[in-house]
């Protein structure tokens, strides 16, 4: 009697034993998280937190809420720093990116800190960059503006809403680069404090051409105001941007996408940062996110785990290598 | 789309409760802010911005918070001014001239519903004015190029004298400060960063909201805590009221002019309500011949009132469609916007229809909740007028260092925001005004960006910035703005003042 009882528990614990593990397997995420907007509520990151977040609870991957706490300074870099010495284990939290962080992170602008602190989780779509002229420009192709700079870098002036050396800016010299423009810190670019202000310029005709992102142009192209000689992406964009053409159509190989994704801690488990990346895959597939994307313009790019942060790191190397060529960094 | 159209979208928007709402709460705080003496509505609307950034809201229902709370502050200044002969803020002074006498002879009550009604008429018919005018001025939008933006930022610059001085040396002291706060930061055009010693949170610069609630919320504080939180104000009686519509037909005329003229003087930079209120005053006594202006004329509250509630609506124009504010309270409310990640300026209108055209049917909702408010309510603030600073400024303290806080969610922002305090104390008792250092804060940065682009466009020709008509009319208007105020501000001034020691004489 006593031997059967021992067996009995001998089991039991056993099976708990058991379930423990399974337990472990697989990573149990808490009931709340965190998403860091590095910016004031308005912005890009802002919305990227907010949108998956909401998907985040809504479909249940999260059971409590995903609060987005708007931590502003430095694009990007108060965030930066929070994560890597505050936060380094926090396994409930993802901090919003995109192509501006590595820009800056490439060009040493968050001091001390490299890609290399935090763990990058995956994309959840991209904005393509564009080149585009006022509707009376004698521009109408890229090759013929690319052809018209190699004569004379400061033939056209381009006006863009990232500070120099920033985002838009470097697409004009990523796509003069690939075009064999020669001399290219003669390149002039009016930095503005947002695309909507530099695409005015343009439109009204005092700066040649402008730089930005296709969610930034639709208005004043469909209005005719602007004409888009160029998107930067490998394919043709889906409707209604299809009639733009590729760069790579033109001769000139230049891809910019202004990815939009999340990074977490960097010594938060391996459990957990697979958690978030199958979580990022999954939701990328779902109807809810894809209505976001279609709502906000978002366009098809996605990369996640190893593959995104092999990407992370080669976008900075290429961005560190533009930017010593410009001069803007020693 | 026509105005029209765009007009009923805004007030679907407006008429939402929750829009209904905040026009109500800050109608309800705007009141009694611009009632407080001393507390004018750049103040009020200073102190209430951290609140729209704890409470989380959106650019729409912030902006009509706080243009409820800017609306309100021009109500309540009035309030004050009948019942002590203390203005609640400069543009009131002139209400006093009448209102004071009315208050005195027993007819408390009226002089307060005459004025409320007058104010209603003014900020109605700005806002009609604002209306119209709006989409003309942004239609202008695309011909501004940076070298006519630049005349247009030196254009802000050389009206300040006008907005706020007595001292125009003091003014350009406050100004300077202003612009050497906004050096701070990265430097857009070279991407070169300034002034910031590597410390992460310089990076982006000082943010223009800290320093404004810093300068104007905390130092407040500061000068209740030297005079030791004094009492409230003394209690004052208020009789029944007796107003007919025969008493509302006859102060209608007045009411109109005042409220055309005071629109007027606000869409132009550097004008403001003070000199609404005081051309309308004027001018209402000389085109009424047998007044009893000075001895209680219900026709002298309601022109000034009238007036000054215009000028500050007019005063929008120039803020909403160029960037560039026309007075002290709009410089905050811009830098709330820009702080929201909204650009006012040509682009506002085509962009953000629903938000621009949202605050303006937001500024009519705001107006009749003030007229409903004012009549049947005008003795709760009255007796709010009575409560202690003590119980109120702890009240403000909270909300500004929750608000400031909930921006970033750093402890460094405080800081700075004790900092700014300090040097708005300090200014104050030097009597060295704020809004210019704001001013610089805001505008500084744009005119050197405008600059810089000009050269670069032009291939470094310096005569491009006078090269365009618009620029040239710019630079014309540039300079009869330094000029005119140094001649004519002085005599207004003493003219304001005389008219009103010559009452209490």
């Amino acid at each position: 009697m006593l031997k059967t009882m021992s067996m009995k528990s001998v089991l039991v614990s056993g099976a708990a034993a058991l379930a423990i593990a399974g337990q472990a397997q697989a990573f149990e995420q808490s009931r709340s998280a965190e998403c860091i907007a590095p910016a004031n509520p308005g912005g890009g990151w802002d919305f990227t937190c907010r949108s998956v977040g909401k998907v985040l609870t809504d479909l249940d991957y999260i059971k409590g809420n995903v609060q987005t706490v708007n931590m502003a300074g430095a694009g990007g870099g108060v965030a930066f720093a929070h994560t890597v010495s505050k936060r380094a284990d926090d396994e409930a939290l993802i901090v919003a990116a995109s192509t501006a962080t590595t820009t800056r992170l490439a060009q040493g602008q968050f001091p001390g800190m490299n890609a290399d602190q935090v763990k990058w989780v995956g994309t959840l779509g991209a904005d393509y960059g564009v080149i585009a002229v006022g509707k009376d420009s004698e521009y109408t192709s890229l090759s013929q503006m690319m052809e018209a700079l190699k004569a004379d870098q400061g033939s056209v002036k381009f006006a863009g809403g990232s500070a120099s050396g920033g985002w838009d800016h470097l697409k004009v010299l990523i796509t003069a680069k690939e075009a064999q423009v020669e001399n290219l810190p003669k390149i002039r670019y009016l930095a503005f404090s947002g695309g909507s202000e530099a695409l005015v310029q343009v439109v009204g005709g005092h700066v040649d051409a402008f730089t930005g992102d296709i969610s930034e142009v639709k208005g004043f192209m469909d209005s005719g105001d602007l004409r888009v000689l160029a998107v930067l992406s490998e394919e043709r964009l889906p409707e209604p941007f299809d009639q733009i053409p590729t760069a790579m159509e033109q001769g000139i190989s230049s891809v910019a996408p202004n990815w939009r994704g999340f990074y977490v801690p960097g010594e938060a488990s391996q459990d957990s940062y697979d958690w978030w990346v199958n979580t990022v895959d999954e939701l990328y597939k779902t109807q809810e996110w894809k209505d976001v994307m279609v709502k906000n313009g978002l366009m098809p790019f996605k990369k996640s785990g190893e593959e995104f942060t092999q990407f992370v790191k080669n976008q900075t190397l290429d961005i560190q290598i533009l930017s010593k060529d410009i001069g803007l960094i020693r | 789309m026509g105005t029209i159209e765009l007009l009923m979208q805004g007030f679907a928007v407006a008429l939402s409760p929750e829009s209904i709402m905040f026009a109500l709460i800050g109608a309800i705080l705007g009141t009694l802010i611009g009632a407080l003496p001393g507390l004018g509505p750049a103040n009020g609307v200073a102190i209430l911005i951290p609140l729209a950034f704890s409470l989380g809201l959106s650019p729409t229902s912030s902006l009509i918070l706080l243009t409820s709370v800017y609306a309100g502050a021009m109500y309540g200044g009035r309030i004050s001014s009948i019942l002590l002969n203390i203005p609640g803020d400069e543009p009131a002074m002139m209400t006093c001239l009448d209102g004071y006498p009315m208050a005195l002879k027993g007819k408390a009550a009226e002089a307060l519903a005459t004025s409320a009604i007058a104010s209603f008429i003014g900020s109605f018919i700005a806002t009609i004015g604002l209306v119209i005018l709006a989409p003309i001025l942004a239609k202008f939008a695309l011909k501004f190029g940076p070298a006519e933006y630049f005349a247009l930022f030196a254009l802000a610059f050389a009206t300040l004298g006008g907005i706020t001085g007595k001292n125009q040396f003091k003014t350009l002291i406050a100004a300077a400060l202003g612009l050497m706060i906004a050096t701070v930061g990265i430097d857009i055009s070279s991407g070169v960063q300034r002034f910031t010693y590597n410390s992460l949170h310089l990076f982006e610069g000082i943010d223009f909201l800290i320093a404004i609630v810093g300068l104007f919320a905390i130092s407040e504080l500061f000068f209740f805590l030297e005079q030791h939180a004094g009492d409230g104000l003394k209690k004052v009686a208020l009789n029944k009221l007796k107003l007919t519509a025969k008493d509302i037909l006859f102060v209608m005329p007045a009411s109109l002019r005042g409220a055309l003229l005071g629109f007027v003087s606000g869409v132009l930079p550097g004008a403001g309500a003070s000199l609404g209120s005081f051309v309308s005053y004027t001018l209402e006594k000389k085109v009424s011949d047998k007044g009893t202006f000075g001895k209680g004329d219900p026709r002298g509250v309601a022109a000034p009132e009238a007036g000054n509630n215009g000028a500050a609506s007019g005063a929008l124009v120039p803020m909403l469609t160029l960037g560039v504010p026309g007075s002290g309270t709009t410089a905050v409310l811009l830098a709330m916007l820009i702080s929201l990640n909204v650009n006012p300026g040509p682009m506002l209108f085509q962009q953000s229809p629903d938000l621009v055209w949202g605050v303006i049917a937001a500024l009519f909702v705001g107006n009749l909740v003030l007229l409903l408010l004012n009549i049947p309510m005008v003795g709760v603030f009255v007796k709010l007028l009575s409560i202690p600073p003590k119980y109120l400024m702890p009240i403000v303290t909270l909300i500004a260092s929750v608000g400031i806080f909930s921006i970033t969610g750093s402890a460094i922002d405080l800081y700075f925001m004790v900092g700014f305090g300090i040097m708005g104390y300090v200014l104050r008792k030097v009597e060295i005004p704020l809004v210019p250092v704001i001013l610089g804060m805001l505008l500084g940065p744009e005119m050197e960006k405008n600059l810089r682009h000009a050269l670069v466009l032009s291939d470094g020709d310096w005569t491009v910035l006078w090269s365009s008509g618009l620029s040239i009319g710019l630079w014309a208007v540039a300079a009869a703005g330094l000029i005119l105020p140094m001649v004519f501000g002085s005599i207004l001034r003493g003219k304001m003042k005389r008219s009103k020691d010559g009452l209490v004489d």
